[in-house]
């Protein structure tokens, strides 16, 4: 007879120490992130463990191991004896999902000039749009720098990232540096970048709880937008429209940086050619713009190189990854954290708390209580951020606010603390000092908090 | 009591050691409030050790006769000297599958910043970046003079890719005796002339064929011999190892745990039952894989029954999970030895037995297999809590 294993399904690492009596929790509940999708696990697998609610099916287990198989395994140049796992580029950023989200967690920029790009990418555009409105790319190179390639087929750039620093003090004195990336492009393969060529870096963001947030009904995000700031709170949520290619359409943007993908399927299967170069149904043609031509004539891993239940058993696995749950939520530092959360105007849009639709595809996924801390909204977030590249509606100096569940774990699982689209912030601290625009009064009041306050919320910040 | 789905799947994966101290009751976890982890865990971790080093040590020889029928072949190429190379590959990796079950715990297999597993096991292989392929005769690092091929500038490669292995390791060295398997019968056919540079030659670049094959595995020798030396009596490693018995066997149960759970019934055969992709298998140019299957189960039952390949006798976990409950040791003993007899009756080849209807022999017999080793990794855990240890699991 196995223990029991409290109310979550799973107990994991157990205190040394009896705690004396915590306060009671500000919330009932609040430790749940993911609702019936929450983990308790502090180890480096924190962001990879399946649905505590999963059904227990031979087959539904076993879809769960085939997305997780795709997701991991390298792929391969064609041809190969492993026919399900070839057709790598020609050009591409990794060999598999997981080399950019590690552990299923968050991608970084390097640490050193000379060191490969791995976990972030660079989207680019010219001026306009696309047949469907979004970025229009850039000819000879298309909408992403590929800097690899397989033998035989040239890498489309080289690129490199270094640092700024910029040096600023919090109100009581205190100084802080901000390191701001500096990106240098060379070794163009097919012809001088044009001059009006916009950049936009983009690191690898976590994949779990991201079916929870698919499962969250269009109808309650579209609620939360507040285009021109009607109520005057100086925070303008917008949402993003953009193509989705499974339905034909213009729909809602969920997923992404900028909200520029309506699925987990459009982005898998986006990310599967732009990242990998490995085509499906969705996106068919391999990724080889005019003038590539040792691109164009490499040999494929079949049409498509990801078949339609391969890339939708990834897409299970991405969306039945579990949360992880709270730590320390009863303590009181961490319980004050929370208030200057809310006093601060953080969660005007790093929105605490959501219900899932009745109705999402996935029955686990369907009326689940979770605290995501994101509106799934754009808004501006000033010059220091801006990349200046418009994606569908989204201004050159809007982000999606991303959702802060486990971010607390990103050190334990992903060994780094870098922030933001880019991973320029070395520290959550320095993620809020580069808040700008719609967020500069937040950002303003985060400086005026005492060394002490500013140590509770990162407290909070870390328990989440 | 039914199992829920979501014991059974973190059941399947792997394991993690709770805090070396007792547990305590709290709000969240009703675990046993005191449980006192038994004084025959020093002898089932000591004898854990000697079996992993014994083991280890029988891998390296039987891949040093590898080695040497590798060199008698490159030197000159012939038939004969093909196949005895391939049955040395066969019998060496046998004895390598035995040992996947000391893996997942971060020990010298593979330790994070240390372990070999990378370049010793890594797969799928990307053929093509080594050697020619169907339709791409000139392919790979030994038909490309600018790539220098010895064992560092291999492994140099091998980084280049970022994250994982691709040109060492025994799936390389696989590939070079077998070639691509483009038969449904059998396994990959290269003929040995691909070593030959005179007349009757059927590949280019022969020279640096016969280099590559016997860098890649000169480089596996020397992998498996520092995996043997870190487990060798009074090596660091295994210092440590034994510095906490508590701990040590939760490595041990993690191992077990991660590798019939995750591994084994997850990613290398339920994923091929789902996709029935004929080469969606780890040893795919030798259609061995149904012995990997079979030695990596025995790897298994090996640690729970203390067997090792030294051949002497001593404790292993059956023993102490039979001090504190033997009714459970007795049932996941039936369990583990229902797996081994699982496993193989999985009619070989392993890349045919996946085809078919779902009531053909083959695949009812890798579903009973993949069933059976989760029922094991499920009891598994509560074998583990029986000894004061909690599992809990990752699915990488």
């Amino acid at each position: 007879m196995k223990p029991a294993r409290g109310i979550l399904g799973l107990v994991l690492l157990v205190g040394c120490t009896t705690q004396s009596d915590p306060p009671p929790p500000e919330e009932s509940g609040e430790e749940l992130s993911g609702g019936a999708l929450t983990v308790f696990d502090e180890t480096r697998d924190a962001y990879s463990r399946p649905a505590p609610n999963l059904r227990s099916d031979f087959d539904i287990q076993n879809r769960f191991f085939v997305g997780n198989s795709f997701f991991n395994q390298n792929w391969v140049t064609a041809p190969s004896t492993t026919e399900g796992r070839d057709g790598l580029g020609p050009t591409f950023n990794a060999t598999s999902c997981s080399a950019c989200h590690f552990k299923d967690g968050r991608g970084a920029p390097p640490t050193l000039e000379t060191e490969e790009f791995l976990g972030l990418l660079l989207r680019i555009s010219v001026p306009g749009v696309d047949a469907h409105g979004g970025p229009r790319g850039v000819p000879g190179y298309g909408g992403q720098l590929n800097h690899r390639s397989i033998l035989g087929v040239p890498a489309e750039v080289r690129t490199r990232v270094t640092q700024q620093l910029q040096g600023g003090a919090y109100d009581d004195g205190t100084p802080y540096e901000l390191a701001a990336p500096v990106y240098a492009l060379s070794e163009p393969a097919f012809g001088a970048f044009p001059p009006d060529m916009m950049v936009s870096p983009r690191v690898a963001p976590a994949v779990f709880g991201l079916g929870l947030l698919e499962a969250l009904p269009e109808s309650v995000i579209v609620a939360g937008a507040d285009p021109d700031d009607a109520d005057g709170d100086g925070i303008s949520g917008r949402v993003n429209r953009v193509w989705d290619p499974e339905l034909g359409a213009e729909t809602l943007g969920r997923f992404g940086w900028k909200a520029n993908q309506p699925s987990l399927l459009a982005q898998n299967t986006g990310a599967f050619l732009g990242d990998m170069g490995i085509t499906s149904t969705l996106q068919p043609d391999e990724n080889c713009p005019a003038g590539q031509d040792a691109c164009a004539v490499a040999l494929h891993g079949g049409m498509p190189e990801i078949d339609d239940s391969k890339i939708e058993a990834v897409t299970f696995y991405t969306r039945i990854l579990a949360v992880p749950g709270r730590r320390h939520w009863e303590e009181q530092r961490v319980v004050d954290g929370k208030a200057h959360f809310s006093e601060l105007g953080c969660a005007r849009c790093h929105t605490p708390q959501w219900t899932t639709s009745a109705t999402a595809d996935v029955p686990e996924l369907q009326n689940q209580h979770i605290r995501p801390y994101t509106d799934l909204l754009l808004h501006d977030l000033g010059d220091g951020l801006a990349d200046g590249r418009p994606d569908f509606l989204a201004t050159g100096s809007e982000w999606r606010t991303p959702p802060l569940w486990g971010i607390g774990l990103v050190q334990t699982v992903n060994r780094h603390t870098r922030f933001l689209h880019d991973g320029r912030a070395r520290s959550l601290a320095e993620a809020i000092l580069w808040h700008g625009g719609e967020a500069a009064a937040s950002r303003d009041r985060f400086r005026a908090l005492s060394s002490a306050q500013r140590g509770e919320l990162l407290a909070f910040l870390e328990s989440l | 009591m039914p199992r829920s789905s979501a014991a059974r799947l973190f059941q399947m994966a792997s394991l993690v050691v709770a805090a070396a101290c007792a547990p305590t009751t709290t709000g969240r976890d009703s675990g046993p409030a005191a449980c006192e982890f038994p004084a025959l865990g020093q002898d089932v971790a000591a004898r854990y050790a000697e079996g992993v080093a014994a083991d280890y040590a029988r891998v390296l020889t039987l891949a040093q006769a590898m080695k040497t029928a590798v060199d008698g072949f490159v030197a000159a190429p012939s038939a004969n000297g093909l196949e005895a190379a391939r049955t040395a590959w066969l019998t060496a990796r046998l004895a390598y599958g035995e040992t996947e079950v000391f893996r997942f715990y971060g020990g010298p297999i593979d330790d994070e910043t240390s372990g070999v597993e990378g370049q010793v096991n890594a797969w799928p292989m990307d053929e093509a970046y080594v050697d020619y392929v169907e339709g791409s005769a000139t392919a790979g690092i030994i038909n490309d003079a600018n790539n220098q091929i010895t064992g560092a500038s291999l492994l140099a490669l091998n980084e280049q890719g970022g994250e994982e292995n691709v040109a060492t390791g025994w799936h390389a060295i696989e590939f070079l005796l077998w070639g691509q398997d483009q038969s449904a019968v059998g396994p990959g056919a290269r003929p040995f002339t691909d070593y030959v540079t005179a007349a009757g030659g059927t590949a280019t670049n022969a020279d640096r064929r016969r280099q590559y094959l016997g860098v890649v595995t000169e480089q596996l020798i020397v992998d498996l011999t520092a995996l043997r030396d870190a487990w060798a009596p009074g090596a660091a490693y295994r210092t440590s190892f034994l510095a906490d018995s508590k701990v040590a066997v939760g490595r041990m149960l993690r191992g077990m745990g991660a590798l019939g759970g995750a591994e084994l019934a997850g990613e290398r055969m339920s994923v091929a039952y789902e996709e029935k992709e004929q080469e969606d298998e780890h040893s795919c140019f030798s259609d061995n894989t149904h012995n990997d299957i079979i030695s990596n189960a025995r790897g298994i039952q090996n640690v729970w029954l203390g067997r090792y390949s030294d051949g002497t006798s001593g404790v292993g976990l059956k023993a102490l999970v039979s001090a504190r409950n033997e009714a459970l040791a007795n049932r996941l003993d039936g369990e583990i030895a229902a797996s081994m007899t699982a496993v193989n009756v999985i009619p070989p080849p392993f890349d045919q037995a996946i085809l078919g209807e779902d009531s053909a022999t083959g695949r009812t017999s890798i579903r009973a297999a993949i069933e059976a080793l989760r029922t094991q990794t499920d009891t598994l855990v509560e074998a583990a809590t029986a000894v004061c240890i909690q599992l809990s699991v990752e699915v990488e």
